[in-house]
């Protein structure tokens, strides 16, 4: 009795101890403030060095470039209120706005001439300098020797290939000191005046306006930047021009910011306050979803999305990516274009995205994903020409080039590896294809998951048979998806190879008028869909948990996202 | 004693550096280096990150220089995150996973070593099976079921406190409480098992003999003698606890320093991985040290003085 009575006693203790911590849900009136989860630590903040998504989603909050992409996807004058394009789409004039840094001082051309030129520099080592390789002499300017203060082109030996020494047990590139660049006068970006910005490009490109909303190319204040290169390390230092300003940064755990009352266009701008935390898990983040502690978050369990979007706790948004498969070209039999296109047919793409990815992903019977505008206004590069190369699972036909290449129902086909880098998804879409293959081929293959860099350095050294692969666009053009086949392109870890379609790449790159250009860039997925180096499965969907009570929030198909005109009701 | 001590610390020192060399070379013989992307980046944009981190120099002076940096204390940039020091990492993310450390050693302590008396003096009776029970369950139930249960049943169950995050005295209760399932149970089996094997010695008999209270035989002559046991299994449980867990950590979204053991390796952050090795071999040899100490305090027949052979 006494020990019954005491077990009582404890459990009314535990109870009230844990019952006084209550949380006391805070009524949420209307108050213009969000809280979203970023799912991870930043690699940076400054908009010259970092490539990633979460990254940009934080600068793209802090920043105004010369233009911002609308709700629409397409850019808008921004700090530029005005442009001029020459005939020729190589020269822009920029003509500023009166717009201030959060430190009082004014945005001027030149703090854009200062970014640009920095994120190029080489000694800043920027990832995606790249991204502005298409200024005039940006390329050079980024792949130059520095001696002392100057900037040299790397010499070449009498058969064009460069030059290096060694030093020590060092190898260093050798400056041609008679070639130098000077980077006041020799690359294409120069400020007039503090309001007008030239720029000069080596190609007309395009989708330049696009670019210029992009996070490398966001302006820097050039008085702090220049004498403090520690100046996005801290939260005092991190002078910024955007919508919103960073107030605090907890490593690892979250990041506010707060209305920018200097921005210029402040007006528009409703929220008060954002909260961004950096939960990696996805049951968590869901868990602090359905609790209350976040409005948003960009990770979700996958296995319980589709119960999320049918209760309205999520939506499924789109984005510019592939998911596909690729097929060593150099190895045999995937050297056979029959073989390749057979394993390509008995892909039951449908099924995998119904009922193994179930984020509301649309099977690929094509490269370039939909949702990249065409030529034309109102046109998507997906529809405009041709929008699907086959059909999906297509088993007879197959079967009858399987046969045709010397396997007639898979028979003599050697066993083979499908690779892919370790995660749940990848394992069960690979199991999916295996089990595909098997009954619609009669072929058998084994699976290989690797952890990330062992993964990346098998597929780069073409260490593997068949390997699971994703691209996501870099901007809104099919040039970002088409540009990486060609022969030898760092991103081409198939061994294909085709001068044609090198030419085609080329060409478009060169091309001001949009029509012709685009016609290139059809022309050349259709021979990537002709000679099947790759294996496309799927186009990806990028779904946000996300409350009711968060208006007009808008996540661009690059998956960037934009609080400027977001805010609570 | 005095001569102890110092020749306890070179060899710790020499330890750690044998542990930084054996990291350093064991980690760049892993495939891939700290700058693959899925996006593969151009070759020149490769080379000028290279000779910013001076990945470009030969091996054995990359080994030289990080050696002398570390001897002053100075860990080097982080790759990953461009703005950050190895040390800043440490400084940051160790408070956080060491408060939570603490939190859970001593609810450790507190509950482990207790349940663990109470089920020796009730041997083979059901408190003694239950403890026991609830020992094996906390030893095999990976921290990860543990995690999610608690977060089910007190956040999202009964809403008594958040489901994750980090800051307030609310969110340490149910990492705090994961962290010390293994512990506690663990430390409940070793106090039962020591405390049996102590209560059959002959002191005890004697001292019952005496006719002293039950209380004074288990409190002033066992518990002492079951101490040494607990201390052992203490100092390193202390270093791994206090440097946090990867799986609490995400589970809870705690910014410890945990994590970096294991995202560290996936990025080939090559100078961070260096970085939360040696502190955790310096934290462990530490905590063994500190042992070995507590050791002449509980036991007057350890002394650490050099014996005088004539």
């Amino acid at each position: 009795m006494r020990k019954a009575l005491s077990l009582v006693l404890i459990a009314v203790l535990l109870v009230s101890f844990f019952g006084g911590l209550a949380v006391v849900p805070s009524a949420k009136a209307v108050a213009q403030e969000v809280t979203y989860n970023l799912a991870t630590e930043p690699a940076a903040i400054d908009p010259a060095i970092t490539t990633g998504i979460p990254e940009a989603n934080i600068e793209l909050q802090v920043f105004d470039g010369l233009t911002r992409i609308d709700s629409k996807n397409m850019p808008q004058p921004a700090i530029a209120k005005s442009w001029t394009i020459s005939a020729d789409r190589k020269t822009y004039l920029f003509t500023l706005r009166d717009a201030y840094w959060t430190n009082g001082t004014p945005v001027t051309a030149y703090d854009f001439e200062y970014a640009w030129k920095r994120a190029l520099s080489p000694e800043i080592a920027s990832e995606y300098a790249y991204q502005l390789y298409y200024v005039y002499g940006g390329e050079a300017f980024n792949k130059s020797i520095k001696v002392g203060s100057k900037y040299y082109v790397q010499a070449v030996d009498a058969q064009g290939n460069p030059l290096t020494k060694k030093e020590g047990d060092k190898d260093v590139a050798v400056p041609d000191l008679k070639k130098e660049i000077d980077p006041s006068k020799n690359i294409g970006v120069k400020a007039l005046n503090a309001k007008t910005l030239k720029v000069y490009l080596q190609f007309p490109t395009a989708y330049f306006l696009n670019l210029t909303a992009f996070p490398t190319l966001m302006p820097v204040c050039k008085a702090v930047v220049s004498k403090n290169d520690k100046w996005a390390a801290d939260v005092k230092t991190y002078v910024t021009n955007g919508p919103f300003k960073l107030i605090e940064w907890s490593h690892n755990e979250k990041m506010v910011f707060v209305k920018n009352p200097t921005y210029w266009d402040k007006d528009k701008v409703k929220l008060t306050k954002i909260t961004y935390y950096m939960v990696e898990d996805e049951s968590t983040a869901l868990a602090m979803f359905q609790s209350g502690q976040l409005d948003a978050s960009s990770n979700v369990p996958i296995t319980e999305l589709p119960k999320l979007v049918a209760s309205g706790e999520a939506q499924i948004f789109p984005y510019l990516g592939t998911y596909y498969y690729l097929v060593n070209v150099t190895k045999k039999p995937f050297n056979d274009v029959r073989v390749r296109k057979a394993l390509l047919l008995a892909i039951n793409r449908a099924g995998i995205t119904k009922s193994i990815t179930q984020g509301g992903e649309v099977p690929a019977l094509g490269y370039v994903p939909y949702g990249i505008a065409d030529a034309l206004p109102g046109s998507d590069f997906r529809t405009a020409v041709q929008e699907k190369f086959y059909v999906d699972n297509d088993i007879a036909t197959a079967k009858t080039l399987l046969a045709q290449a010397g396997y007639p129902n898979g028979k003599g086909f050697p066993s083979f590896t499908i690779l892919y880098n370790t995660s749940n998804r990848h394992k069960s879409i690979a199991e999916a294809i295996q089990q595909m293959w098997k009954k619609n081929l009669g072929i058998t293959c084994t699976l290989k998951n690797e952890e990330w860099g062992v993964y990346m350095d098998d597929r780069q050294r073409l260490n593997y048979n068949v390997s699971r692969a994703g691209w996501i666009g870099d901007y809104m053009d099919p040039n970002t998806f088409l540009d990486m086949w060609v022969t030898g392109g760092g991103n081409n870890d198939t061994g294909w190879s085709n001068k044609a379609y090198d030419a085609l790449i080329a060409k478009a790159k060169a091309t001001a008028d949009p029509k012709a250009r685009m016609a290139a860039l059809h022309a050349a997925e259709k021979i990537l869909m002709t000679d099947m180096p790759i294996l496309p499965v799927y186009y990806y969907t990028n779904p946000v948990l996300l409350s009711g009570s968060v208006k007009n929030f808008y996540q661009s198909t690059l998956g960037f996202v934009d609080w400027k005109n977001a805010y609570m009701g | 004693m005095l001569k102890f001590i110092l020749r306890r610390v070179l060899s710790m020192i020499l330890v750690v550096l044998i542990v930084a060399s054996a990291t350093f070379f064991m980690m760049r013989l892993l495939p891939s280096g700290p700058f693959a992307r899925e996006k593969k980046l151009p070759a020149e944009i490769i080379k000028n990150l290279e000779e910013r981190y001076h990945l470009d120099d030969p091996l054995w002076k990359q080994y030289v220089d990080y050696i002398k940096n570390l001897l002053q204390g100075d860990l080097g940039p982080s790759f990953k995150y461009r703005n950050r020091t190895v040390n800043n990492i440490i400084n940051d993310g160790f408070p956080v996973s060491a408060a939570l450390g603490a939190v859970a050693v001593l609810l450790a302590v507190v509950i482990g070593i207790p349940l663990g008396i109470w089920a020796a003096l009730r041997q083979n009776g059901w408190q003694d099976n239950l403890v026991m029970f609830v020992a094996l369950l906390g030893v095999s139930v990976p921290n990860f079921i543990m995690a999610v249960l608690l977060m089910l049943i007190f956040a999202l169950g009964l809403h008594v406190v958040p489901a994750a995050g980090w800051g307030t005295f609310k969110q340490i209760i149910l990492p705090a409480i994961t962290l010390a399932g293994y512990p506690i149970a663990f430390l409940a089996r070793l106090v039962r098992s020591s405390m049996l094997e102590v209560l059959r010695q002959e002191y005890i008999t004697t001292a019952r003999a005496k006719g002293l209270s039950e209380s004074l035989v288990i409190f002033r002559h066992a518990l002492r003698n079951i101490l040494i046991p607990v201390v052992t299994v203490l100092g390193p449980l202390i270093a791994a606890v206090f440097t946090g867990s990867f799986v609490v950590e995400k589970i809870f979204a705690i910014p410890g320093l945990g994590r970096y053991y294991v995202t560290s390796i996936n990025d080939r952050d090559y100078t961070t991985i260096l970085g939360v090795t040696i502190f955790y071999s310096a934290l462990l040899v530490f905590m063994n040290f500190l042992v070995d100490l507590t050791y002449a305090w509980l036991d007057p027949r350890i002394r650490y003085v050099e014996r005088k052979v004539s």
